[in-house]
């Protein structure tokens, strides 16, 4: 109940704080950014609660059910978030990056909340740490996402000449590719992490590495779309415009990774 | 006691007007002093800028004061009333207000927005304190001005774009490059604009200069002016891999850098972004390379529209200054108002009044047994004290002496009536 109750404070405030980023982005109240950022971090506290309170309540990590996964997808993007705003102190980025939370969030409210009861074979310490690992820097990509969007919109403008509104708000080309870069560079480890840690913990449970499921299979695509983007990056400098739409295309695989695999194909990591 | 402007700025004189009538270096001491000590005058200050001269008073009749001023005018710079007498204009009272916050706020300014004049407008004020020319009203007045200015400031946006274009390309570089300390920019021929740009991207950071020029000679100039390096004009499409910023301007009669040598550059330089600005006209640069990746070419016709959409953003946003303005103008009269004689002698009574009430009171608390003879006695001695304290002051106020302002803000102050008025 108090879980419950939890979750739909933090959708709300996600949901408030979405609004007050579009009406921001289309308007231009400059105002409204400070309190857009307040009303994330009380939506966030709030959300931490909520996962604390069903670790309790189920007696593991909550992420069992895509329920949990898609709420804590959405927590670390917000920890992300809070991270790049601490750092760089972009207002206009938390209206790029909190509907995908809120998006996030809001389908994992659909979803069925009953705390999903853990197969013994899965219980161990790898759940925390091959989950928090791949939800992380699926996080920073999806970030990595965002701010891809930005950095079109504003070469958009100054290629087309449209010097005035969201133009003024935008950060510069420079930063927004810094921060892409970063991001990418922070969500590449973690996923690589991620994979290493799910395969030992695939041989402790199921006694293989390797089992081509389907998650393996679309993680390591993932894996090898980033390990590109850094790559070109490096070698032939494919920066800027071409670096944000990389991106952007491979956040659709990461989406993809997350829900895609669960819904159309049979996998072991299929969540109910 | 009266508020009168009397002044010229850019609008009512041309330069050779205002140059006559300015007050600069040692005439500032002598003119505010000299201002100050008119018979009608009470209070002064002088605000002498390339822009306008201005003279704030406080005085007790208008018409003398005027003409005294004026007379004044002529008389300090040697010069014939008529020379210059058509080309003053004189505000008083509430409209003074207003002028003062006006171009404190930089509404009255050639360039609408610009951040010098509230940095002159407090040398001013801060000058006529140490010569100790102003009193309550202007002293009062200026700080007011320039807490509006700063409201003007933070409540609005009217200082917030490049109304210039050589400003207007640093800004836009500050979009691409953020930082521009540590990067490099090229001046591609010799003009006095493309100067300008260079200057302004230098004082922004920019450390590395190079000129490429025709005449070599005339590069080599350049460039040590700019404490840069000169680069050979046939070697300049080369030197473009080194160079975030170009500056375009050779005179030309057709394009000097083409698609396919820039896009050579671009591969050479892995994709870096590069800013030119084609301020030649024809254009020498050719527009199609806009559209090659992290390319962004703006010409000056790009440029200027930047302009004039600030300039137009400006005056939109000097719409919402003249409301803050009014605001603080009516702020201001009320303060004046308040000023007046009678709510002070009202507000002095009552004052005593208080006072009297709740000494009454304790006596009678602390000695319930009195009888009415003592009560009235003592009732009796508490009003005659309060009455005789405040008959002097009374009596003052209602004369209708000169200073009868100062001696109201005076009053107010030493009895703390200062019932509506809560600053400082």
């Amino acid at each position: 109940m108090i879980g419950t109750l939890l979750f739909e404070f933090a959708l709300t405030f996600y949901f408030t704080a979405t609004i007050i980023s579009v009406v921001e982005i289309f308007k231009g109240i400059r105002e409204s950014t400070r309190l857009m950022f307040y009303i994330s971090a009380a939506g966030f506290a709030v959300h931490t609660a909520s996962i604390i309170y069903r670790y309790f309540d189920g007696g593991h990590m909550p992420i069992a059910s895509m329920h949990d996964a898609s709420s804590f997808f959405a927590w670390c993007i917000v920890v992300i978030f809070f991270m790049l705003e601490s750092k760089y102190r972009i207002g206009i980025m938390g209206a790029f990056i909190m509907p995908i939370v809120f998006v996030l969030m809001l389908s994992s409210s659909v979803l069925p909340r009953e705390i999903q009861p853990l197969s013994p074979v899965l219980r161990s310490y790898w759940l925390g740490i091959h989950t928090f690992l791949a939800f992380l820097g699926n996080a920073a990509f999806a970030v990595a996402f965002g701010v891809g969007i930005m950095y079109l919109l504003q070469e958009h403008y100054l290629k087309s000449k449209h010097l005035h509104g969201l133009f003024q708000r935008l950060p510069s080309l420079q930063i927004l590719d810094e921060i892409n870069y970063k991001l990418i560079s922070l969500g590449f480890p973690l996923l690589t992490l991620a994979i290493i840690t799910g395969a030992l913990w695939a041989e402790s449970a199921w006694g293989s590495y390797w089992r081509w499921d389907p998650k393996e299979v679309w993680s390591m695509v993932t894996w090898f779309i980033y390990a590109l983007i850094l790559h070109i990056r490096l070698v032939a400098g494919w920066r800027g415009k071409r670096a944000a739409i990389l991106s952007i295309l491979g956040f659709a695989v990461v989406l993809f990774t997350f829900f895609g695999v669960n819904l159309l194909l049979k996998s072991l990591h299929t969540l109910s | 006691m009266k508020i009168l402007v009397i002044g010229l700025n850019h609008k009512s004189a041309d330069v050779d007007v205002r140059e006559k009538l300015a007050f600069n270096g040692p005439k500032l001491e002598q003119g505010v002093i000299a201002l100050k000590g008119l018979p009608q005058v009470r209070e002064a200050a002088v605000l002498s800028t390339c822009n306008r001269v201005e003279m704030y008073t406080c005085v007790s009749s208008i018409p003398a004061a005027s003409e005294g001023i004026k007379d004044f005018l002529a008389g300090f710079h040697g010069l014939q009333k008529g020379s210059f007498e058509r080309h003053l204009y004189s505000h008083s009272d509430s409209a003074a207000v207003r002028h003062v916050f006006r171009v404190a706020s930089s509404l009255d300014s050639m360039v609408v927005g610009e951040p010098q004049i509230l940095g002159q407008i407090k040398d001013t004020f801060e000058f006529a304190l140490s010569k100790k020319t102003t009193g309550v009203m202007l002293n009062k007045l200026m700080k007011k001005a320039i807490s509006t200015a700063k409201r003007v400031r933070t409540e609005t946006r009217i200082a917030e774009n490049a109304v210039s274009i050589s400003f207007s390309a640093v800004e836009l570089a500050k979009k691409i490059f953020t930082e521009l300390a540590g990067k490099s920019c090229m001046l591609l021929g010799a003009g006095e604009m493309a100067e300008l740009a260079a200057r302004h991207l230098v004082n922004n950071g920019v450390t590395d200069v190079k000129v490429a020029n025709r005449t070599f000679e005339r590069g080599c100039e350049m460039a040590r002016e700019f404490g840069g390096k000169p680069v050979r004009f046939e070697d300049f499409v080369h030197e473009l891999v080194h160079t975030d910023i170009i500056i375009c301007s050779t005179g030309a009669p057709s394009y000097v850098l083409n698609k396919d040598q820039m896009q050579q550059v671009m591969k050479e330089r892995k994709h870096r972004p590069v800013f030119l600005i084609d301020i030649s006209v024809p254009r020498n640069i050719d527009p199609g390379i806009n559209r090659l990746d992290g390319v962004y070419l703006y010409d000056v016709d790009d440029l200027q529209e930047v302009v004039d959409t600030n300039v137009n953003e400006r005056r939109k946003e000097a719409e919402k200054a003249e409301t803050i303005i009014t605001e603080e103008v009516e702020k201001f009269n009320g303060w004046m108002a308040s000023l007046d004689s009678v709510p002070t002698i009202v507000s002095l009574r009552q004052k005593a009044e208080d006072i009297r009430r709740e000494e009454l009171d304790k006596v009678i608390k602390r000695f319930p047994d009195m009888d009415d003879a003592q009560l009235k006695a003592v009732e009796y001695m508490a009003s005659a004290i309060i009455n005789k304290l405040i008959h002097p002051p009374t009596v003052a106020l209602k004369e209708d002496a000169e200073d009868r302002d100062e001696l109201i803000a005076m009053i107010k102050k030493l009895y703390s009536l200062n019932g509506e008025d809560n600053e400082e």
